[in-house]
Protein backbone atom coordinates (compact mmCIF):
# COMPACT_ATOMS: atom_id res chain seq x y z
CA UNK A 1 0.00 0.00 0.00
CA UNK A 2 1.98 2.83 -0.98
CA UNK A 3 0.43 6.12 -1.05
CA UNK A 4 -1.38 5.95 2.32
CA UNK A 5 1.36 7.45 5.00
CA UNK A 6 0.26 7.78 8.23
CA UNK A 7 0.57 11.02 9.97
CA UNK A 8 3.06 10.78 13.12
CA UNK A 9 0.41 11.93 15.35
CA UNK A 10 -1.84 9.02 14.42
CA UNK A 11 1.07 6.59 14.76
CA UNK A 12 1.15 6.82 17.97
CA UNK A 13 -2.10 7.03 18.97
CA UNK A 14 -2.31 3.38 16.78
CA UNK A 15 0.69 2.31 19.17
CA UNK A 16 -0.80 3.52 22.10
CA UNK A 17 -4.31 1.38 21.40
CA UNK A 18 -2.33 -1.49 20.63
CA UNK A 19 0.19 -1.38 23.44
CA UNK A 20 -2.70 -0.61 25.92
CA UNK A 21 -5.08 -3.95 24.63
CA UNK A 22 -1.58 -6.30 24.48
CA UNK A 23 -1.38 -5.46 28.30
CA UNK A 24 -4.98 -5.94 28.97
CA UNK A 25 -4.26 -9.03 26.53
CA UNK A 26 -0.85 -10.65 28.84
CA UNK A 27 -1.30 -8.99 32.19
CA UNK A 28 -3.22 -11.81 33.86
CA UNK A 29 -0.85 -14.06 32.58
CA UNK A 30 2.12 -12.58 33.26
CA UNK A 31 1.04 -11.89 37.08
CA UNK A 32 0.11 -16.09 37.89
CA UNK A 33 3.50 -16.82 36.16
CA UNK A 34 5.64 -14.27 38.31
CA UNK A 35 3.74 -14.81 41.23
CA UNK A 36 4.08 -18.26 41.37
CA UNK A 37 7.41 -18.08 41.64
CA UNK A 38 7.45 -16.06 44.94
CA UNK A 39 7.08 -16.77 49.00
CA UNK A 40 3.55 -17.17 49.95
CA UNK A 41 3.56 -13.22 52.03
CA UNK A 42 5.27 -11.76 48.83
CA UNK A 43 2.40 -12.86 47.51
CA UNK A 44 0.02 -11.25 49.22
CA UNK A 45 2.70 -7.97 50.61
CA UNK A 46 2.99 -7.00 46.86
CA UNK A 47 1.47 -9.10 44.04
CA UNK A 48 2.89 -7.03 41.18
CA UNK A 49 6.53 -7.17 42.28
CA UNK A 50 9.00 -9.32 40.30
CA UNK A 51 10.06 -12.29 42.24
CA UNK A 52 13.13 -10.92 43.58
CA UNK A 53 15.96 -13.29 45.04
CA UNK A 54 14.24 -12.54 48.78
CA UNK A 55 10.92 -13.60 47.75
CA UNK A 56 11.97 -16.44 45.73
CA UNK A 57 10.24 -19.18 46.32
CA UNK A 58 9.83 -22.88 44.74
CA UNK A 59 7.29 -23.81 47.43
CA UNK A 60 4.26 -24.40 45.27
CA UNK A 61 6.01 -25.92 42.64
CA UNK A 62 7.13 -28.29 44.93
CA UNK A 63 3.79 -29.40 46.37
CA UNK A 64 2.47 -29.89 42.61
CA UNK A 65 5.05 -31.95 41.60
CA UNK A 66 4.46 -34.35 44.59
CA UNK A 67 0.94 -34.27 44.82
CA UNK A 68 -0.32 -34.62 41.63
CA UNK A 69 0.17 -36.41 38.40
CA UNK A 70 0.73 -33.99 35.94
CA UNK A 71 3.03 -36.20 33.68
CA UNK A 72 0.25 -38.89 33.32
CA UNK A 73 -2.28 -35.91 32.36
CA UNK A 74 -0.12 -34.92 29.66
CA UNK A 75 0.75 -37.77 28.37
CA UNK A 76 -2.82 -38.21 28.13
CA UNK A 77 -3.50 -35.66 26.62
CA UNK A 78 -0.81 -35.47 24.18
CA UNK A 79 -1.72 -38.91 22.81
CA UNK A 80 -5.32 -38.09 22.00
CA UNK A 81 -4.60 -34.86 20.22
CA UNK A 82 -1.68 -36.49 18.43
CA UNK A 83 -4.06 -39.62 17.51
CA UNK A 84 -7.28 -37.42 17.20
CA UNK A 85 -5.21 -34.78 14.54
CA UNK A 86 -3.65 -37.64 12.59
CA UNK A 87 -6.88 -39.67 11.93
CA UNK A 88 -8.69 -35.74 11.27
CA UNK A 89 -5.87 -34.57 8.89
CA UNK A 90 -5.88 -37.98 7.18
CA UNK A 91 -9.54 -38.64 6.83
CA UNK A 92 -10.56 -34.72 6.39
CA UNK A 93 -8.00 -35.01 3.08
CA UNK A 94 -9.11 -38.22 1.87
CA UNK A 95 -12.75 -36.65 1.65
CA UNK A 96 -11.81 -33.48 1.00
CA UNK A 97 -9.88 -34.91 -2.25
CA UNK A 98 -12.87 -36.62 -3.16
CA UNK A 99 -14.99 -33.94 -2.97
CA UNK A 100 -13.18 -31.16 -4.84
CA UNK A 101 -11.50 -33.99 -7.65
CA UNK A 102 -14.39 -36.02 -8.95
CA UNK A 103 -17.83 -34.91 -10.19
CA UNK A 104 -20.13 -37.65 -8.93
CA UNK A 105 -23.86 -37.80 -8.19
CA UNK A 106 -24.25 -36.70 -4.77
CA UNK A 107 -21.04 -34.78 -4.22
CA UNK A 108 -22.93 -31.57 -3.39
CA UNK A 109 -25.26 -33.32 -1.28
CA UNK A 110 -22.46 -34.79 0.81
CA UNK A 111 -20.11 -31.55 1.08
CA UNK A 112 -23.66 -30.04 2.79
CA UNK A 113 -23.84 -33.10 5.01
CA UNK A 114 -20.22 -32.76 6.41
CA UNK A 115 -20.50 -28.86 6.28
CA UNK A 116 -23.62 -29.22 8.99
CA UNK A 117 -20.93 -30.55 11.45
CA UNK A 118 -19.51 -26.90 11.28
CA UNK A 119 -22.44 -24.66 12.72
CA UNK A 120 -24.00 -27.68 14.81
CA UNK A 121 -21.56 -28.81 17.73
CA UNK A 122 -20.92 -32.14 18.68
CA UNK A 123 -21.91 -31.30 22.09
CA UNK A 124 -25.82 -31.58 22.07
CA UNK A 125 -25.22 -35.01 21.09
CA UNK A 126 -23.94 -36.28 24.28
CA UNK A 127 -26.27 -37.98 25.97
CA UNK A 128 -26.63 -40.61 23.17
CA UNK A 129 -23.21 -40.41 22.61
CA UNK A 130 -22.32 -41.48 26.40
CA UNK A 131 -24.93 -44.15 25.92
CA UNK A 132 -23.00 -45.28 22.80
CA UNK A 133 -19.51 -45.39 24.50
CA UNK A 134 -21.56 -47.65 27.41
CA UNK A 135 -22.67 -49.36 25.42
CA UNK A 136 -19.56 -50.15 23.20
CA UNK A 137 -17.54 -50.16 27.14
CA UNK A 138 -15.38 -47.43 26.26
CA UNK A 139 -16.20 -45.26 28.78
CA UNK A 140 -13.36 -44.03 30.49
CA UNK A 141 -10.90 -44.96 28.16
CA UNK A 142 -8.40 -42.42 25.75
CA UNK A 143 -10.51 -44.44 22.25
CA UNK A 144 -13.48 -42.55 23.28
CA UNK A 145 -12.10 -38.91 23.61
CA UNK A 146 -10.29 -40.05 20.31
CA UNK A 147 -13.04 -41.05 18.39
CA UNK A 148 -15.34 -37.82 19.59
CA UNK A 149 -12.52 -35.54 19.20
CA UNK A 150 -12.42 -37.20 15.11
CA UNK A 151 -15.49 -36.31 14.41
CA UNK A 152 -15.39 -33.43 15.95
CA UNK A 153 -12.88 -31.94 13.51
CA UNK A 154 -13.41 -33.45 10.31
CA UNK A 155 -16.34 -31.10 9.07
CA UNK A 156 -14.00 -28.14 9.47
CA UNK A 157 -11.20 -29.90 8.05
CA UNK A 158 -12.93 -31.53 4.90
CA UNK A 159 -14.40 -27.80 3.90
CA UNK A 160 -10.79 -25.75 4.60
CA UNK A 161 -9.25 -28.70 2.75
CA UNK A 162 -11.56 -29.07 0.14
CA UNK A 163 -11.13 -25.11 -0.87
CA UNK A 164 -7.36 -25.38 -0.95
CA UNK A 165 -7.51 -28.75 -3.05
CA UNK A 166 -9.33 -26.88 -5.73
CA UNK A 167 -6.71 -24.73 -6.36
CA UNK A 168 -3.89 -27.08 -6.66
CA UNK A 169 -4.07 -27.58 -10.84
CA UNK A 170 -5.38 -30.10 -13.28
CA UNK A 171 -2.53 -30.00 -15.26
CA UNK A 172 -0.65 -31.89 -12.70
CA UNK A 173 -3.17 -34.56 -11.65
CA UNK A 174 -3.50 -35.23 -15.21
CA UNK A 175 0.22 -35.86 -16.06
CA UNK A 176 0.48 -38.23 -12.84
CA UNK A 177 -2.49 -40.12 -15.02
CA UNK A 178 -0.77 -40.11 -18.07
CA UNK A 179 1.99 -41.34 -16.43
CA UNK A 180 -0.03 -44.46 -15.07
CA UNK A 181 -0.07 -43.18 -11.49
CA UNK A 182 -3.16 -44.54 -9.66
CA UNK A 183 -5.76 -42.40 -8.14
CA UNK A 184 -4.06 -43.14 -4.46
CA UNK A 185 -0.89 -42.57 -5.88
CA UNK A 186 -1.75 -38.76 -7.11
CA UNK A 187 -3.29 -38.34 -3.82
CA UNK A 188 -0.73 -39.52 -1.76
CA UNK A 189 2.29 -38.41 -3.47
CA UNK A 190 1.34 -35.45 -5.46
CA UNK A 191 -1.48 -33.54 -3.64
CA UNK A 192 -0.68 -34.00 -0.49
CA UNK A 193 2.75 -32.27 -0.32
CA UNK A 194 1.34 -29.61 -1.82
CA UNK A 195 -1.48 -28.99 0.63
CA UNK A 196 0.83 -29.29 3.24
CA UNK A 197 0.80 -25.53 4.19
CA UNK A 198 -3.18 -26.07 4.65
CA UNK A 199 -2.79 -29.42 6.61
CA UNK A 200 -0.59 -27.14 9.06
CA UNK A 201 -3.29 -24.79 9.40
CA UNK A 202 -6.54 -27.09 9.84
CA UNK A 203 -4.17 -28.90 12.03
CA UNK A 204 -3.53 -25.97 14.68
CA UNK A 205 -6.82 -25.26 14.96
CA UNK A 206 -7.63 -29.02 15.71
CA UNK A 207 -5.43 -29.41 18.39
CA UNK A 208 -6.69 -26.18 20.61
CA UNK A 209 -10.29 -27.21 20.79
CA UNK A 210 -9.14 -30.67 21.62
CA UNK A 211 -6.25 -29.78 24.16
CA UNK A 212 -8.48 -27.27 25.81
CA UNK A 213 -11.63 -29.47 25.75
CA UNK A 214 -13.23 -29.45 29.37
CA UNK A 215 -16.78 -31.22 28.65
CA UNK A 216 -15.98 -34.41 27.21
CA UNK A 217 -13.10 -35.50 29.29
CA UNK A 218 -15.57 -34.40 31.94
CA UNK A 219 -17.87 -36.35 31.32
CA UNK A 220 -16.59 -39.80 28.99
CA UNK A 221 -13.16 -40.24 30.77
CA UNK A 222 -13.13 -38.99 34.48
CA UNK A 223 -10.87 -41.52 35.87
CA UNK A 224 -7.80 -40.91 37.27
CA UNK A 225 -5.73 -42.70 34.94
CA UNK A 226 -6.99 -41.28 31.58
CA UNK A 227 -7.83 -37.80 32.85
CA UNK A 228 -6.63 -35.15 30.50
CA UNK A 229 -4.22 -31.85 31.61
CA UNK A 230 -7.38 -29.79 31.35
CA UNK A 231 -9.60 -32.32 33.80
CA UNK A 232 -6.61 -32.97 35.54
CA UNK A 233 -5.58 -29.37 36.84
CA UNK A 234 -9.12 -28.52 36.52
CA UNK A 235 -9.82 -30.96 39.62
CA UNK A 236 -6.23 -30.87 41.15
CA UNK A 237 -6.37 -26.66 41.56
CA UNK A 238 -9.95 -27.08 42.84
CA UNK A 239 -8.52 -29.30 45.93
CA UNK A 240 -5.90 -26.35 46.56
CA UNK A 241 -8.22 -23.12 46.64
CA UNK A 242 -6.62 -22.04 49.45
CA UNK A 243 -2.70 -23.26 48.71
CA UNK A 244 -2.40 -19.81 46.57
CA UNK A 245 0.90 -20.89 45.97
CA UNK A 246 0.10 -24.44 44.99
CA UNK A 247 -2.68 -23.07 42.80
CA UNK A 248 -0.56 -20.38 41.05
CA UNK A 249 2.19 -23.27 40.39
CA UNK A 250 -0.11 -25.24 38.85
CA UNK A 251 -1.71 -22.34 36.61
CA UNK A 252 1.65 -21.26 35.09
CA UNK A 253 2.85 -25.65 34.51
CA UNK A 254 -0.47 -25.39 32.70
CA UNK A 255 -0.17 -21.85 30.76
CA UNK A 256 3.70 -22.36 29.91
CA UNK A 257 3.56 -25.48 27.51
CA UNK A 258 0.96 -24.24 25.46
CA UNK A 259 2.71 -20.94 25.32
CA UNK A 260 5.80 -22.29 23.84
CA UNK A 261 3.62 -24.57 21.52
CA UNK A 262 1.81 -21.51 20.29
CA UNK A 263 4.73 -19.34 19.71
CA UNK A 264 6.59 -22.05 17.74
CA UNK A 265 3.31 -21.97 15.51
CA UNK A 266 1.72 -18.80 15.47
CA UNK A 267 3.09 -18.15 12.00
CA UNK A 268 1.70 -20.74 10.86
CA UNK A 269 -1.55 -20.17 13.04
CA UNK A 270 -1.33 -16.69 11.30
CA UNK A 271 -0.42 -17.48 8.06
CA UNK A 272 -3.77 -20.16 8.02
CA UNK A 273 -6.17 -17.35 9.17
CA UNK A 274 -4.81 -14.57 6.41
CA UNK A 275 -4.35 -17.62 4.15
CA UNK A 276 -4.80 -15.92 0.48
CA UNK A 277 -4.90 -12.19 2.07
CA UNK A 278 -1.56 -11.76 1.69
CA UNK A 279 -0.63 -11.40 -1.16
CA UNK B 1 -8.69 -41.62 -19.31
CA UNK B 2 -8.64 -44.29 -16.04
CA UNK B 3 -10.64 -41.82 -14.09
CA UNK B 4 -14.02 -42.96 -16.71
CA UNK B 5 -14.18 -46.57 -15.45
CA UNK B 6 -17.44 -47.57 -15.07
CA UNK B 7 -17.70 -47.95 -10.81
CA UNK B 8 -14.85 -45.43 -9.33
CA UNK B 9 -13.90 -47.58 -6.23
CA UNK B 10 -11.22 -44.92 -5.11
CA UNK B 11 -14.20 -42.05 -4.53
CA UNK B 12 -15.60 -44.58 -2.32
CA UNK B 13 -12.22 -45.27 -0.36
CA UNK B 14 -11.61 -41.57 -0.35
CA UNK B 15 -14.83 -41.09 1.92
CA UNK B 16 -15.64 -44.01 3.48
CA UNK B 17 -13.31 -43.36 6.95
CA UNK B 18 -14.53 -39.54 7.24
CA UNK B 19 -17.73 -40.23 6.66
CA UNK B 20 -18.10 -43.51 8.81
CA UNK B 21 -16.22 -41.87 12.15
CA UNK B 22 -18.61 -38.46 11.27
CA UNK B 23 -21.75 -40.01 10.49
CA UNK B 24 -21.30 -42.84 13.82
CA UNK B 25 -19.96 -40.57 16.08
CA UNK B 26 -22.03 -37.31 15.26
CA UNK B 27 -24.92 -37.37 13.40
CA UNK B 28 -26.36 -40.74 14.96
CA UNK B 29 -25.53 -39.51 18.61
CA UNK B 30 -27.64 -35.71 17.35
CA UNK B 31 -30.56 -37.67 16.14
CA UNK B 32 -30.27 -40.15 18.83
CA UNK B 33 -30.05 -37.44 21.42
CA UNK B 34 -33.33 -35.97 19.72
CA UNK B 35 -34.89 -39.01 19.33
CA UNK B 36 -34.53 -40.08 23.31
CA UNK B 37 -36.34 -36.80 24.39
CA UNK B 38 -39.66 -38.40 23.09
CA UNK B 39 -38.99 -41.09 26.06
CA UNK B 40 -39.11 -41.72 29.61
CA UNK B 41 -38.49 -44.52 32.14
CA UNK B 42 -41.51 -45.81 33.71
CA UNK B 43 -40.15 -48.53 36.40
CA UNK B 44 -37.23 -49.56 34.14
CA UNK B 45 -38.52 -50.03 31.24
CA UNK B 46 -38.10 -47.11 28.44
CA UNK B 47 -41.30 -46.24 27.17
CA UNK B 48 -42.33 -43.31 24.44
CA UNK B 49 -43.93 -40.31 25.74
CA UNK B 50 -44.56 -37.87 22.89
CA UNK B 51 -43.99 -34.55 23.37
CA UNK B 52 -44.61 -34.98 27.71
CA UNK B 53 -41.01 -34.14 28.17
CA UNK B 54 -40.98 -31.00 26.41
CA UNK B 55 -44.37 -30.08 28.18
CA UNK B 56 -42.69 -30.85 31.43
CA UNK B 57 -39.78 -28.66 30.37
CA UNK B 58 -42.13 -24.95 29.79
CA UNK B 59 -44.87 -25.71 31.37
CA UNK B 60 -43.60 -27.72 35.20
CA UNK B 61 -42.61 -24.28 37.00
CA UNK B 62 -40.23 -26.01 38.58
CA UNK B 63 -38.59 -26.77 34.98
CA UNK B 64 -39.22 -23.72 33.38
CA UNK B 65 -38.33 -21.05 35.93
CA UNK B 66 -34.57 -22.56 35.06
CA UNK B 67 -34.91 -23.35 31.54
CA UNK B 68 -36.07 -19.55 31.35
CA UNK B 69 -33.72 -18.38 33.32
CA UNK B 70 -30.44 -19.91 31.71
CA UNK B 71 -32.12 -19.36 28.19
CA UNK B 72 -32.50 -15.32 29.18
CA UNK B 73 -28.98 -15.43 30.70
CA UNK B 74 -27.19 -16.83 27.37
CA UNK B 75 -28.86 -14.22 25.43
CA UNK B 76 -27.09 -11.45 27.37
CA UNK B 77 -23.89 -13.44 27.85
CA UNK B 78 -24.57 -13.82 23.65
CA UNK B 79 -25.40 -9.61 23.89
CA UNK B 80 -22.01 -8.77 25.32
CA UNK B 81 -19.81 -10.82 23.37
CA UNK B 82 -21.76 -8.82 20.38
CA UNK B 83 -21.59 -5.03 21.97
CA UNK B 84 -18.02 -5.34 23.75
CA UNK B 85 -16.43 -8.82 21.68
CA UNK B 86 -16.96 -8.04 17.97
CA UNK B 87 -16.53 -4.01 18.20
CA UNK B 88 -12.81 -4.65 20.07
CA UNK B 89 -11.69 -6.86 17.38
CA UNK B 90 -12.98 -4.66 14.04
CA UNK B 91 -11.37 -1.87 15.55
CA UNK B 92 -8.03 -3.43 16.70
CA UNK B 93 -8.05 -5.04 12.98
CA UNK B 94 -8.32 -1.53 11.59
CA UNK B 95 -5.17 -0.43 13.65
CA UNK B 96 -3.05 -3.16 13.02
CA UNK B 97 -3.97 -3.44 9.09
CA UNK B 98 -3.10 0.59 8.79
CA UNK B 99 0.09 0.59 6.25
CA UNK B 100 3.78 0.42 7.42
CA UNK B 101 2.79 0.15 11.01
CA UNK B 102 5.76 -1.27 13.49
CA UNK B 103 5.64 -4.39 15.39
CA UNK B 104 2.05 -5.43 14.00
CA UNK B 105 3.26 -9.04 14.36
CA UNK B 106 3.65 -8.50 18.14
CA UNK B 107 1.22 -7.26 18.46
CA UNK B 108 -1.51 -9.87 16.80
CA UNK B 109 0.75 -12.46 18.31
CA UNK B 110 0.52 -11.33 21.76
CA UNK B 111 -3.54 -10.26 21.83
CA UNK B 112 -4.05 -13.44 20.57
CA UNK B 113 -2.25 -15.42 23.62
CA UNK B 114 -5.72 -15.50 26.13
CA UNK B 115 -7.85 -17.18 22.91
CA UNK B 116 -5.06 -20.65 22.95
CA UNK B 117 -5.67 -20.68 26.75
CA UNK B 118 -7.95 -23.10 27.88
CA UNK B 119 -11.55 -22.46 30.17
CA UNK B 120 -9.40 -23.78 33.32
CA UNK B 121 -6.67 -21.49 33.50
CA UNK B 122 -8.40 -18.43 32.06
CA UNK B 123 -11.53 -19.28 34.39
CA UNK B 124 -8.78 -19.39 37.62
CA UNK B 125 -6.56 -16.74 36.59
CA UNK B 126 -9.33 -14.16 36.86
CA UNK B 127 -11.14 -15.63 39.65
CA UNK B 128 -7.66 -15.01 41.45
CA UNK B 129 -7.17 -11.54 40.12
CA UNK B 130 -10.53 -10.64 41.32
CA UNK B 131 -10.37 -11.82 44.59
CA UNK B 132 -11.00 -9.78 47.58
CA UNK B 133 -8.45 -12.14 49.34
CA UNK B 134 -5.56 -11.70 46.83
CA UNK B 135 -6.65 -7.90 46.13
CA UNK B 136 -5.12 -7.32 42.49
CA UNK B 137 -8.34 -5.40 41.09
CA UNK B 138 -8.81 -3.65 44.74
CA UNK B 139 -5.38 -2.69 44.60
CA UNK B 140 -4.77 -1.64 41.26
CA UNK B 141 -8.32 0.54 41.35
CA UNK B 142 -6.76 2.05 44.88
CA UNK B 143 -3.64 3.13 42.73
CA UNK B 144 -5.84 5.30 40.19
CA UNK B 145 -8.20 6.55 42.92
CA UNK B 146 -11.41 4.46 42.48
CA UNK B 147 -11.35 1.64 45.15
CA UNK B 148 -14.57 2.19 45.97
CA UNK B 149 -16.04 0.71 42.91
CA UNK B 150 -14.63 -2.46 43.67
CA UNK B 151 -16.81 -5.21 44.52
CA UNK B 152 -16.46 -9.11 44.29
CA UNK B 153 -18.10 -9.25 40.70
CA UNK B 154 -18.37 -12.70 40.30
CA UNK B 155 -20.02 -13.44 43.70
CA UNK B 156 -22.79 -10.59 43.65
CA UNK B 157 -25.85 -12.18 41.78
CA UNK B 158 -25.81 -8.34 39.76
CA UNK B 159 -22.56 -8.12 38.49
CA UNK B 160 -21.56 -12.19 37.91
CA UNK B 161 -22.77 -12.81 34.56
CA UNK B 162 -21.68 -9.55 32.90
CA UNK B 163 -18.13 -9.88 34.46
CA UNK B 164 -18.03 -13.64 33.03
CA UNK B 165 -18.92 -12.84 29.81
CA UNK B 166 -16.33 -9.99 29.94
CA UNK B 167 -13.89 -12.43 30.69
CA UNK B 168 -14.93 -14.57 27.53
CA UNK B 169 -14.37 -11.40 25.80
CA UNK B 170 -10.96 -11.27 26.71
CA UNK B 171 -10.31 -14.67 26.17
CA UNK B 172 -11.58 -14.47 22.54
CA UNK B 173 -11.55 -11.32 21.15
CA UNK B 174 -8.43 -12.44 19.12
CA UNK B 175 -10.60 -14.40 17.02
CA UNK B 176 -12.70 -11.41 15.17
CA UNK B 177 -9.70 -9.33 15.04
CA UNK B 178 -8.04 -11.88 12.98
CA UNK B 179 -10.78 -12.93 10.65
CA UNK B 180 -11.68 -8.54 10.09
CA UNK B 181 -7.70 -8.65 9.65
CA UNK B 182 -7.28 -11.02 7.29
CA UNK B 183 -10.69 -9.56 5.05
CA UNK B 184 -9.21 -6.16 5.92
CA UNK B 185 -5.81 -7.06 4.42
CA UNK B 186 -7.54 -8.77 0.90
CA UNK B 187 -9.12 -5.81 0.05
CA UNK B 188 -6.93 -4.91 -3.38
CA UNK B 189 -4.78 -1.66 -3.17
CA UNK B 190 -6.38 -0.59 -6.54
CA UNK B 191 -9.57 0.07 -4.84
CA UNK B 192 -8.22 2.20 -1.61
CA UNK B 193 -5.89 4.05 -4.59
CA UNK B 194 -9.17 4.84 -6.16
CA UNK B 195 -10.96 6.36 -2.46
CA UNK B 196 -7.62 8.24 -2.02
CA UNK B 197 -7.90 9.95 -5.54
CA UNK B 198 -11.09 10.87 -4.74
CA UNK B 199 -9.96 12.48 -1.52
CA UNK B 200 -11.11 9.82 0.95
CA UNK B 201 -9.00 8.72 3.40
CA UNK B 202 -8.00 7.37 7.27
CA UNK B 203 -11.47 7.19 9.00
CA UNK B 204 -14.24 8.18 6.24
CA UNK B 205 -12.29 5.42 4.08
CA UNK B 206 -12.82 2.32 6.79
CA UNK B 207 -16.66 3.74 6.92
CA UNK B 208 -17.24 4.06 3.54
CA UNK B 209 -14.95 2.02 1.72
CA UNK B 210 -13.79 -0.60 4.56
CA UNK B 211 -16.60 -2.08 6.38
CA UNK B 212 -18.87 -2.39 3.85
CA UNK B 213 -16.47 -4.41 2.37
CA UNK B 214 -15.71 -6.50 5.46
CA UNK B 215 -19.28 -6.87 6.61
CA UNK B 216 -19.84 -10.92 5.46
CA UNK B 217 -16.59 -11.29 7.63
CA UNK B 218 -18.73 -9.47 10.07
CA UNK B 219 -21.37 -11.61 9.16
CA UNK B 220 -19.78 -14.70 9.51
CA UNK B 221 -18.42 -13.80 13.14
CA UNK B 222 -21.54 -13.25 14.56
CA UNK B 223 -23.29 -16.58 13.61
CA UNK B 224 -19.68 -17.80 15.09
CA UNK B 225 -20.33 -15.97 18.25
CA UNK B 226 -23.86 -17.30 18.46
CA UNK B 227 -22.91 -20.76 18.03
CA UNK B 228 -20.41 -20.60 20.64
CA UNK B 229 -21.97 -19.08 23.03
CA UNK B 230 -25.36 -21.04 23.11
CA UNK B 231 -23.29 -23.99 23.55
CA UNK B 232 -20.82 -22.40 26.18
CA UNK B 233 -20.47 -24.41 29.01
CA UNK B 234 -17.07 -24.42 30.32
CA UNK B 235 -15.66 -21.15 31.73
CA UNK B 236 -18.96 -21.14 33.43
CA UNK B 237 -18.36 -24.59 35.33
CA UNK B 238 -14.80 -23.37 35.56
CA UNK B 239 -15.46 -20.16 37.71
CA UNK B 240 -18.82 -20.68 39.33
CA UNK B 241 -19.00 -24.75 39.38
CA UNK B 242 -22.01 -26.91 38.22
CA UNK B 243 -24.52 -24.94 39.97
CA UNK B 244 -23.65 -21.75 38.66
CA UNK B 245 -24.08 -19.44 41.29
CA UNK B 246 -24.50 -17.72 42.93
CA UNK B 247 -28.31 -19.00 42.88
CA UNK B 248 -28.17 -19.55 39.03
CA UNK B 249 -27.74 -16.05 38.18
CA UNK B 250 -24.52 -17.43 35.47
CA UNK B 251 -26.44 -20.21 34.67
CA UNK B 252 -26.66 -21.24 31.10
CA UNK B 253 -28.06 -23.37 29.02
CA UNK B 254 -24.74 -25.86 28.87
CA UNK B 255 -24.14 -25.69 32.58
CA UNK B 256 -27.95 -26.54 32.83
CA UNK B 257 -27.87 -29.28 30.44
CA UNK B 258 -24.69 -30.44 32.13
CA UNK B 259 -26.87 -30.70 35.45
CA UNK B 260 -30.23 -31.81 34.17
CA UNK B 261 -28.39 -34.92 32.67
CA UNK B 262 -25.03 -35.83 34.30
CA UNK B 263 -26.52 -34.68 37.53
CA UNK B 264 -24.64 -33.16 40.55
CA UNK B 265 -24.08 -33.60 44.05
CA UNK B 266 -27.64 -35.24 45.39
CA UNK B 267 -29.62 -34.63 42.15
CA UNK B 268 -29.42 -37.90 39.77
CA UNK B 269 -28.51 -37.68 36.36
CA UNK B 270 -32.06 -37.69 33.65
CA UNK B 271 -30.60 -38.33 30.45
CA UNK B 272 -34.27 -37.84 29.09
CA UNK B 273 -34.52 -34.50 30.42
CA UNK B 274 -31.51 -33.82 29.32
CA UNK B 275 -32.23 -34.59 26.17
CA UNK B 276 -35.12 -32.11 25.92
CA UNK B 277 -32.98 -29.31 26.59
CA UNK B 278 -30.35 -30.72 23.84
CA UNK B 279 -33.27 -30.78 21.50
CA UNK B 280 -34.14 -27.16 22.56
CA UNK B 281 -30.74 -26.15 22.33
CA UNK B 282 -30.30 -27.95 18.99
CA UNK B 283 -33.52 -25.70 17.53
CA UNK B 284 -32.29 -22.33 18.85
CA UNK B 285 -28.80 -22.73 16.72
CA UNK B 286 -30.47 -24.34 14.01
CA UNK B 287 -32.44 -20.90 14.49
CA UNK B 288 -30.17 -18.75 14.96
CA UNK B 289 -28.10 -20.57 11.48
CA UNK B 290 -31.41 -20.41 9.56
CA UNK B 291 -31.81 -16.63 10.37
CA UNK B 292 -28.07 -15.86 9.31
CA UNK B 293 -28.07 -18.13 6.15
CA UNK B 294 -31.43 -17.06 4.57
CA UNK B 295 -31.56 -13.58 6.13
CA UNK B 296 -28.44 -12.04 6.50
CA UNK B 297 -26.19 -13.63 4.25
CA UNK B 298 -28.06 -13.33 1.13
CA UNK B 299 -29.00 -9.97 1.62
CA UNK B 300 -25.32 -8.86 2.45
CA UNK B 301 -23.29 -7.42 -1.21
CA UNK B 302 -20.52 -9.47 -2.03
CA UNK B 303 -17.55 -7.82 -4.14
CA UNK B 304 -15.60 -9.98 -6.60
CA UNK B 305 -12.32 -8.42 -7.37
Amino acid sequence: MAAARLSKGRTIAAHAILITYTLIALFPVFVTVINSFKSRKAIFADPLALPWPEHFDLVGYQTVLKQGDFLGYFQNSLIVTCVSLFFVLLFGAMAAFALSEYRFKGNTLMGLYLALGIMIPIRLGTVAILELMVAAGLVNTLTALILVYTAQGLPLAVFILSEFMKSVSDDLKNAGRIDGLSEYAIFFTLILPLVRPAMATVGVFTMIPIWNDLWFPLILAPAEEVKTVTLGSQIFIGQFVTNWNAVLASLSLAIVPVLVLYLIFSRQLIRGITAGAVK
Amino acid sequence: MAAKKPVRWHIAVFLAPALAVYTAIMIIPLFGTLNLSLFNEEGNVRVFVGLRNFITLFGDPLWSNAFWNALGNNAWFFLVHMLVQNPIGVALAAILSSPRLRMAVFYRTAIFVPTILSFVIVGFVWKLILSPIWGIAPGMLDMIGLKSLFAPWLGKEEYALTTLALISVWQFVGIPMMLIYAALLSIPDEVLEAAEMDGITGASQFWKIKLPLILPSIGIISILTFVGNFNAFDLIYVAQGALAGPDYATDILGTFLYRTFFGFQLQLGDPYMGSAIAGAMFAIILLGVCVYLFGIQTRLRRYQF
